[in-house]
């Protein structure tokens, strides 16, 4: 920097400023690292006559044509403009700089899905509305888990939540043979477990983490128990059956995304809904403004009146009905049965892509369609024969997740009183 | 009605004035102190144990089909209904308790069964001291089985050497696994719950990749499993009609060895320094950002050494998921034993006793294994939560203590 050798004072601005570049370098690094990968792996091992096809359109549709790309071209094209992107994003100012490399990994994804169907055809229109289905309970997860935390209560719990729904969506709908008895079903007990996360944490004090860990295994536990000892025994109670996908006229038209969007099941226009719902309402009601500063200075939003455990208890309830629907996706709008831990693991994804959304909706829906790309990619790869072990892939909402906490890319800034008990007049 | 004000300072006992009265474990003198803190602290996490298990016996008996049949009709025959729910209650316990204690052949295979829950149980005990909420153990015991594995069976020596080398190798993996959670939250601030939860799915891909390449998995077979474990790394059974192996004793020197490790040395008077307060230990002059890594490092090593005995002791082959339960079961079960060494090994015979017991009682009673989970879940809430059990049995709030806090926000550091 400069050649004073007295000690200057320490400035916060100076220390915020060469943190600033180092977090822009890195940022510039990791794209073109990414770009160069794009560049080596794809573009290099094709040959210079080889030609991918993707295919555009659903199943018996035939709308836009299919896409027929040389593929050393596209992905030199896809490499080079991640490498570019790197490059621009030394030029612009913090924080909207982890775009760039949201950007850039786009393109590598883009590079990977047009080399894997290179002398073949890949099932383009089937990846993106498979990444969309597997999106769904993971947002709706997300969803929940923010919720939760956004008024300073703490989470893990998404996966005991979804995979007791999953198991009371299962059996009301299959003994009353309503789908619809089932879903709400599914989402009461996503509110009895909420109401017992809340009561737990916000009456008995139990440490958060503690009390989700309490959720998850008491939940896995329960059901497993439960088929076990009722499911099969009598099986058809374990016979709900799925949604079938519902189209929205005209909307459905549209090339591409008509089908993808307007033509679903109900949980997955549920979980839009959801979405647009409350990126609006937590940032322009005033609900949303208790909520965000209940989680943010609970004694502030004490002071003028507001009940901080009031307000928790209801959002952590709501999010448990929430996390009930996608809970519910599960069994009824994916398997049609029920499976010991069927959610698998999907609660902790969908807590990684709470984290990754940075606490907001639009993120959460964001991050879960990446995550949800990421499991489809293996479907869409073995189709193709191609030789990427899968478990690398299913690693990486974990490891993009652990990156994303490690601020590699830019700190999440987290509700200031996560997972703060709150002790009125205390 | 007039008191002297003589007796006026005795309505605030000592005890309610200590700030640790909930964590005996934090003023005891010696081992021998230990022992009498411990046998003071029972009080609660028995009443927690015995809640959990009339809960679970309300739970077998209101999901059993033929005795809810028998309450559907309580108003004509209410005897019946009451003698049939505790004929399944008594016999399910009874075989629970027979076939963990009730023969030699049950008890050994209980010891078996507790060892690993110890090793781990200690892996998150010792992270709680420093502070550090340990849900990695999954992760760790698998990354630590994964080497000792792949020293079992890639090398051929005599059992002196091939057996230490493998337990080591397990130690390391689980380490460096756990380290990096440790790293990641010195360096960068990453909230290791996060991270380890990761990491642990992390684990448990590496492992199915693992068992997908030749190094790993048996020849000739297409499933995910690996070669059996060669005699020479396997743990020793001294006593051929009490087959229990050498791991469990390992275990106890272990958890003899944590708590030297945490009550007689620098490197644990600094951990357990930074656990009660980082900021203070900071100013104190202790390295906050060594001691973390060095805590997980050791909290995985620990898991890691867990998952070695698994593999080395009663299943000497890896598959896929490696006993990752272990993982949870062991914050189950250093809640129970308040995050002390010589709780952790009891309530780890108490676990592997539930567990060894399951079985048998799964065969005996046809009530399934998985309430065992749920026995485990409610005792980690009844410990969690003293105040359930307080209104439940009505104990005075100064003999079980307060609830203990065991992490931070996301966000704090």
């Amino acid at each position: 920097m400069t050649s004073v050798t007295t000690a200057p004072a320490p400035r916060d601005d100076v220390v915020e400023d060469t943190g600033a570049r180092r977090h822009a370098l890195t940022v510039a690094g990791l794209c073109i690292a990414v770009g160069l990968a794009a560049v080596v792996l794809f573009g290099l091992t094709a040959t210079s006559d080889q030609v991918s096809t993707l295919l555009m359109n659903p199943r018996g549709v035939d709308t836009i044509p299919d896409v027929e790309l040389p593929t050393q071209i596209a992905a030199f094209v896809l490499g080079f403009g991640a490498i570019a992107l790197g490059v621009r994003s030394l030029q612009v100012v913090d924080p909207k700089i982890t775009v760039f490399f949201g950007g850039a990994l786009g393109l590598f994804a883009l590079a990977l899905v047009i080399w894997a169907a290179r002398d073949g055809t890949g099932a383009f229109y089937g990846l993106i509305a498979g990444s969309v289905q597997r999106a769904t309970p993971i947002a709706l997860g997300a969803i929940a888990g923010l919720l939760c935390e956004r008024t300073g209560v703490i989470n893990i719990a998404i996966e005991g939540m979804m995979l007791a729904a999953a198991f009371g969506a299962a059996i009301t709908a299959s003994a009353t043979g309503s789908l619809w008895i089932g879903l709400l079903c599914g989402i009461l007990t996503g509110a009895l477990f909420g109401a017992i996360h809340a009561v737990i944490s916000i009456r008995y004090e139990v440490d958060q983490i503690v009390g989700g860990t309490f959720i998850n295994i008491f939940a896995l536990g329960m059901t497993s128990y439960l088929t076990v000892r009722v499911l099969v025994q009598y099986s058809d109670l374990n016979q709900p059956g799925t949604f079938r996908p519902f189209e929205v006229p005209l909307l459905v038209e549209i090339p591409f995304l008509g089908p993808l969007l307007f033509s679903q099941n109900v949980f997955g226009f549920l979980m839009f809904g959801l979405v647009a719902f409350l990126a609006w309402a937590l940032f322009n009601t005033r609900w949303g403004l208790r909520v965000r500063s209940v989680g943010e200075h609970p004694r502030a939003a004490d002071t003028v009146g507001i009940s901080v455990r009031f307000i928790r208890y209801r959002n952590v309830i709501f999010g448990g009905m929430v996390a009930g629907i996608g809970g519910a996706w599960f069994t009824l709008g994916s398997a049609g049965r029920f499976d010991q831990n069927m959610t698998n693991g999907k609660g902790f994804i969908a807590l990684a892509a709470m984290i990754f959304g940075r606490w907001h909706p639009v993120g959460a829906l964001i991050a879960a369609l990446v995550f949800g790309f990421s499991e489809q990619l293996n479907d869409y790869l073995a189709l193709l024969d191609t030789p990427i072990p899968s478990e690398f892939l299913l690693m990486a909402p974990y490891v993009v997740t652990i990156v994303v906490v490690a601020g590699l890319v830019g700190r999440p800034r987290v509700p200031a009183a996560n997972g703060q008990v709150y002790r009125s007049g205390g | 009605m007039t008191a002297p004000p003589a007796e006026a300072p005795e309505v605030l006992p000592p005890e309610a004035v200590d700030p640790l009265a909930g964590a005996p474990h934090d003023r005891e003198a010696g081992f021998g102190g230990a022992v009498r803190d411990i046998v003071k602290g029972l009080i609660g996490p028995l009443l927690a144990i015995l809640t959990a298990l009339i809960v679970g016996a309300l739970i077998i008996v209101f999901t059993d089909p033929d005795t809810l049949e028998a309450w559907g009709s309580f108003f004509s025959a209410p005897g019946t209904a009451l003698s049939d729910s505790w004929d399944l209650i008594a016999t399910s316990y009874r075989a629970l308790f027979d076939s963990s204690l009730g023969s030699q052949r049950a008890l050994a295979r209980t010891l078996v069964q507790s060892t690993p829950l110890i090793l781990v149980g200690l892996s998150v005990a010792l992270a709680f001291k420093a502070g550090l909420f340990n849900i990695g153990g999954a992760g760790q015991l698998i990354v630590g089985a994964m080497a000792a594995a792949w020293v079992g069976f890639t090398f051929d020596l005599p059992q002196v050497v091939h057996l230490p080398l493998a337990l080591v190798a397990g130690t390391i993996g689980g380490g460096l696994w756990g380290a990096t959670i440790g790293f990641l939250k010195a360096r960068t601030g990453a909230h290791e719950v996060i991270t380890s939860i990761m990491l642990n799915f992390v684990a448990l891909r590496l492992l199915d990749y693992a068992l997908s390449t030749d190094t790993f998995r048996r020849p000739g077979r297409t499933d995910p499993i690996s070669p059996e474990m060669p005699e020479s790394v396997r743990l020793p059974v001294p006593i051929d009609s009490f087959r229990v192996h050498l791991g469990f004793v390992l275990a106890l020197l272990v958890a003899w060895g944590c708590w030297w490790l945490l009550q007689r040395t620098t490197i644990g008077f600094r951990m357990r320094a930074v656990g009660a307060n980082a900021h203070a230990a900071r100013y104190a002059g202790m390295g906050v950002a060594a001691t973390t890594v060095l805590s997980m490092g050791i909290a995985g090593g620990l898991a890691g050494l867990g998952g070695t005995t698994i593999l080395l002791g009663s299943t000497p082959r890896l598959t896929g998921g490696f006993f990752a339960s272990v993982g949870f079961d062991a914050i189950a079960l250093a809640l129970l034993g308040r995050a002390s060494p010589i709780g952790v090994v009891g309530a780890g015979l108490l676990f592997g006793a539930l567990q060894a017991g399951s079985t048998g009682m799964q065969a005996q009673t046809s009530t399934p294994i998985d309430i065992i989970f749920v026995i485990q879940a409610l005792i980690i809430l009844f410990v969690a939560a003293p105040a359930i059990v307080r209104t439940v049995w009505r104990v005075k709030e100064t003999r079980l203590g307060a609830g203990q806090r065991f992490s931070a926000g996301w966000g704090a550091q």
